[in-house]
């Protein structure tokens, strides 16, 4: 299938001649990375811009390092990096784990996590990964810095909240410095292709704390403060575990599209959820972070 | 148009594209390497499977214009100087019948080997996981590759 419409490209060595393109065209132009996202959005017609900006040539935006207490993932960094760093699977071993059921390998060869959370779609799979670890997204417009942190950056589905003038350069993901251990769970038809019809992200912390989202059951992914506070406050028991899926119910909006009801959602988020807590408490208790 | 040059199965090619092409029109269209088909025009089906500087990507989702400069090897390339051990141990077991999942399937495999010269069974099905076979399902493939990994070692 053909793209149905014309545009220009560029491929900006820096950053400061990507951020003049951008505040240049405005609205009519679109960022590129991977792509994925965008070549079958322009294809459906879904974006028609009239110019695209590839920011591969900007090298600086690959990089996955740690500084202090921050690991910053760049806006470069595709999925299949995040799996081969050895720091994302120690530091981050959710986002390890999420980065491995993205579509296909050839998917997650080009594909990256940045990519993902602008595209914003429902069930992107870094949403909730990074919601638990209570990520910041770094952006950089001609008029400076700017950062949001991850609860404010989903506005609706497909929407965020960055300006038409500003380039998402990186994630920071701040490192807990007691012991902790994420465990993410997806539903999916198969793997290699399918997007998720639901997904829950359980991260356990010292002193027997937790933080808990949930993905691709309402228009833009959410973390539970309530679920938090009856499992952080009254311990993880059945009975928490039971109250804690009663009040799924009042946290999520699911609803029924081509890959499942919102029934079958609304139930398998609460098996999903319970699983999620009981691997994450498990991986809490190995000596060290295990790969997934 | 601009024109673009990059290396095709080890050559140096040139040809002028529109941003709008796909690296999948240009390579099967405009440049006769067919190995890379259009299956599903949006990155599920694997049909359209080539390698960009040595890994697996969807042809169908890349645009041309982004290639330039960068190195590309498709089914034709890899079987350049002869059928590679894969693809001799893909005959043996018939693992292909109407073929159109064919050089996704042998560059998926291509490219896990290279990397990882003796994989496990799960590795194997990830490596291969969105390549969707209609034919004859995908244990003559695993099996294909479990047998060749094992030889190795």
């Amino acid at each position: 299938m053909a793209i149905p419409h014309e545009f220009a490209y560029e491929k900006p060595e820096t950053l400061k001649l990507a951020l003049q393109l951008l505040s240049d065209h405005g609205k009519n132009a679109r960022l590129l990375a991977g792509g994925t996202d965008l070549a079958n959005q322009m294809k459906q017609g879904f974006r028609v811009p009239q110019i695209l900006i590839d920011i591969k040539g900007i090298h600086e935006l690959e990089e996955i390092r740690m500084a202090g207490d921050q690991l910053y993932i760049g806006a470069l960094a595709t999925f299949t990096d995040l799996r081969n760093s050895r720091l994302i699977m120690e530091k981050v071993n959710i986002l390890h784990e999420a980065a491995g059921m993205v579509a296909s390998n050839g998917v997650r060869n080009r594909a990256t996590m940045v990519g993902n959370i602008c595209s914003a779609v429902a069930c992107m799979d870094s949403a909730t990964p990074l919601l638990v670890h209570e990520s910041v997204v770094h952006t950089l417009s001609v008029n400076g810095e700017k950062k949001y942190r991850i609860q404010d950056w989903f506005v609706d589905n497909r929407k965020t909240a960055i300006s038409e003038d500003e380039i998402v350069t990186h994630v920071s993901i701040p490192i807990p410095e007691k012991k902790y251990a994420g465990a993410y769970q997806k539903m999916m038809r198969y793997s290699g292709e399918d997007l998720s019809q639901a997904n829950v992200s359980v991260l356990a912390l010292s002193e027997k704390q937790f933080r808990v989202a949930f993905g691709s059951v309402g228009p833009i992914p959410k973390r539970s403060l309530k679920i938090e506070k009856l499992l952080n406050t009254e311990g993880v028991s059945t009975e928490t575990i039971d109250k804690a899926k009663k009040m799924i119910e009042t946290v999520i909006a699911p609803i029924t599209d081509v890959r499942a009801t919102k029934e079958y959602r609304m139930h398998m988020t609460k098996v999903m959820f319970e699983r999620a807590l009981l691997a994450a408490m498990e991986r809490f208790k190995q000596p060290r972070i295990i790969s997934y | 148009m601009k024109k673009i040059s990059f290396l095709l199965n080890g050559e140096s090619r040139s040809i002028h594209v529109e941003p709008s092409e796909t690296l999948l029109e240009v390579l099967r269209d405009r440049m006769g390497t067919k190995s890379p088909q259009c299956g599903c025009a949006s990155g599920g089906c694997g049909a359209c499977t080539v390698m960009l500087n040595d890994k697996t990507v969807r042809s169908c989702l890349i645009f041309a214009i982004e290639t330039d400069g960068q190195e590309i090897v498709t089914l034709e390339g890899i079987s350049k100087n002869g059928l590679s051990p894969l693809q001799k141990i893909f005959l043996e077991h018939n693992v292909f019948q109407c073929g159109y999942c064919a050089p996704g399937m042998i560059l998926s495999a291509t490219e896990l080997i290279s990397r990882n010269p003796h994989p496990t069974l799960h590795e194997i099905k990830e490596a291969i996981a969105g390549n969707l076979c209609r034919c004859t399902g995908y244990t003559p493939v695993i099996e294909a590759i479990l047998e060749l990994t094992k030889q190795e070692v």
